[in-house]
């Protein structure tokens, strides 16, 4: 086994080359938003000093949001030719996962919360166990007072992790058995294990299976389809 | 640059030849398309897949969209030319993509996977400029000519005259002050509810109407090599409200006719003055059929070749980047990875645009 993972749902980009005994290497390059410019030759920078040809990886992980669109797009679109290329499948991880990838086991419930910015966050809610995710609801996007309200229904003992967390710490905190803790970004690290654990698992998958999680139609589409239904 | 460095193009370069097989990808807007082309001229495959379907409902293209299902088809599209070509990845030499000009998201969707072939494939890699590729999608169907050329690029996002003086040797001649000609057509198109997109459907509904109804504008007709189309939009708004009665096959004809007299008489005059050996067209509206006849009759009258791209060549596709890819490569030999894409990239440097005048 040897994962190339490939990190772009912020506003850096990182790069991890390893295997299940972890990391052989890894970059994060935090030049703002020029993802396109940077992940390729991240890619080789990381192969170089794993000292393994590109020809040797095995699968292809990729983080495929919630996050910065543009970001995203440049991570899956890269991720997909060189699967194709190598004839590799990808382990397509969401951003949400890595976070929670990022705190490790724990008996909290992990409450991994992306800022996905006009008022709003992307959250699920989900276990660690020995390194393997356990999702307790699927990822949803709305206004942090949604998730705030989400938690005090569940009254469960809480870390929460990720950009949403950490900028909405006080709205999450009160009232509730809560921290804000761990990660502020899903790191390539954190996505190496994430996807160390689908190929261990063989929950890899094809190319042309592998689709972005915008959980959010286009504007254009919305602003549409809000006009079709008026009188 | 003497004239047979100029002929010679890619092949000047050692590695690059008429056996070189390029790769070309594009995404710069609302196609997504991946060619094989051989030499720089043999169009060994061309896929193109569409997405006028996905932005009809909004008549025009949205960018978010666009991005969305480059990123979809991407993959498809790239298997799907080499299954035509019926040749394996290891018989690809090179891969040429468009960096610019185009819509940011649709590019880099191109640009990302390109970059991840050439590294996995360990061949070159080589950006394009999406406008230089437009003039070579009429190489592919007719050989050098010889220089210099004038080009005509007419699409929903560019009306320009170029003055093409070898390969990657450019002048900027004239170029709209406002609307592109296509965007025009889309625009009147969906004011007449023809349907989007508007060069196609003017073009049909034009056949079945007299071009001589209604007198519109001819804007700058005699004033240099620039030209502006939003007046002339305006004045077929004007004239459809005040005249409510009116066929729209009558205005579909007249408003066709008056783009096509402003683009034949100013490519015409541009021809003139650099006393070009060929008139050469490009880009979506290349493909309108007046366009066409009214180009081939002036240049046979003034006795100059008029280059005609098929009309799938015409319209964004990839083959025309592979070709330009080829071309780049042997003149500039590969693009480093580090490149972006450039939305808004210009045809000519400013160093050539100084020329202009
Ligand atoms: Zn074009």
């Amino acid at each position: 086994m040897l994962i190339l993972a490939l990190e772009t749902a912020t506003e850096s980009v990182g790069v991890a080359i390893g295997t299940s005994d972890g990391p052989m290497a890894s970059v994060e390059v935090a030049r703002g938003r020029r993802h396109t410019e940077t992940l390729v030759p991240a890619v080789e920078f990381v192969c170089r000093q794993a000292d393994v040809a590109l020809a040797e990886v095995t699968s292809v992980a990729v983080d495929i949001g919630p996050g910065l669109f543009t970001g995203m797009r440049v991570g899956i679109a890269t991720a997909k030719a060189f699967a194709m290329a190598l004839d590799v499948p990808i382990a397509p991880v969401s951003s949400l996962d890595v976070l929670a990838c990022g705190v490790g086991d724990t008996d909290r419930v992990v409450v991994p919360v992306v800022d996905t910015r006009k008022g709003e966050v992307a959250w699920s809610m989900v276990r660690m166990v020995h390194g393997r995710i356990e999702q307790l609801m699927e990822p949803v996007i709305g206004p942090v007072e949604d998730l705030v309200a989400d938690m005090m229904a569940r009254d469960q003992p809480s870390v929460c992790v990720g950009d949403g967390a950490a900028r909405y710490r006080d709205e999450i905190t009160a009232g509730v058995n809560c921290e804000v803790a761990g990660p502020v970004h899903p790191s390539p690290v954190a996505l190496l294990a994430a996807a160390v654990a689908m190929a261990t698992d063989e929950a890899v998958c094809a190319p042309h299976l592998v689709e972005p999680m915008y959980l959010r139609a286009p504007d254009a589409t919305i602003n549409w389809a809000t006009r079709q239904v008026r009188p | 640059m003497n004239s047979d460095a100029a002929m010679s193009g890619g092949a000047g370069r050692p590695g690059v030849g008429p056996d070189t097989l390029v790769l070309g990808i594009e995404t710069s807007c609302d196609e997504t398309a991946a060619a094989l082309v051989l030499g720089g001229t043999d169009v060994v495959s061309s896929v193109v897949s569409s997405q006028i379907d996905l932005h009809a409902e909004f008549g025009g293209v949205v960018p978010e969209v666009a991005s969305r299902a480059h990123l979809e088809s991407l993959n498809p599209v790239v298997e799907r030319a080499l299954a035509d070509a019926g040749v394996g990845p290891e018989r690809v030499d090179a891969v040429a993509c468009t960096v610019g000009p185009g819509l940011i998201g649709a590019l880099i969707v191109g640009v990302s996977a390109a970059k991840a072939l050439s590294l996995a494939w360990e061949v070159p890699f080589v950006g394009v400029n999406h406008l230089e590729a437009h003039l070579y999608s009429s190489f592919l169907d007719h050989g050098d000519i010889g220089f210099p050329l004038v080009v005509l690029l007419v699409s929903g996002g560019h009306t320009m005259l170029i003055e093409m003086r070898g390969h990657g040797d450019y002048r900027l001649l004239g170029r709209t002050i406002d609307d592109a000609a296509g965007e025009a057509f889309d625009k009147v198109a969906r004011f007449l509810d023809l349907g989007y997109p508007g060069g196609p459907a003017i073009d049909a509904a034009a056949e079945l109407g007299d071009p001589e109804h209604i007198a519109f504008p001819r804007a700058m007709m005699h004033d240099g090599l620039d030209m502006s189309f939003s007046g002339l939009k305006t004045a077929v708004t004007n004239h459809v409200r005040r005249h409510p009665d009116v066929g729209s096959a009558d205005v579909a004809a007249s408003f066709r006719a008056a783009v096509v007299d402003v683009l034949v008489a100013k490519t015409r005059r541009a021809a003139a003055e650099v006393d070009a050996v060929g008139i050469v067209l490009g880009g979506g509206v290349a493909a309108n059929a007046l366009l066409r006849t009214e180009m081939a009759a002036a240049g046979a009258a003034d006795g100059r070749a008029v280059l005609l791209p098929s009309r799938e060549m015409c319209t964004d596709n990839a083959a025309m980047i592979a070709a330009a890819g080829w071309h780049r490569l042997g003149v500039d030999g590969p693009s480093p990875l580090d490149i972006g894409a450039f939305p808004t990239m210009p045809l000519v440097s400013s160093t050539s645009e100084a020329h202009r005048g």
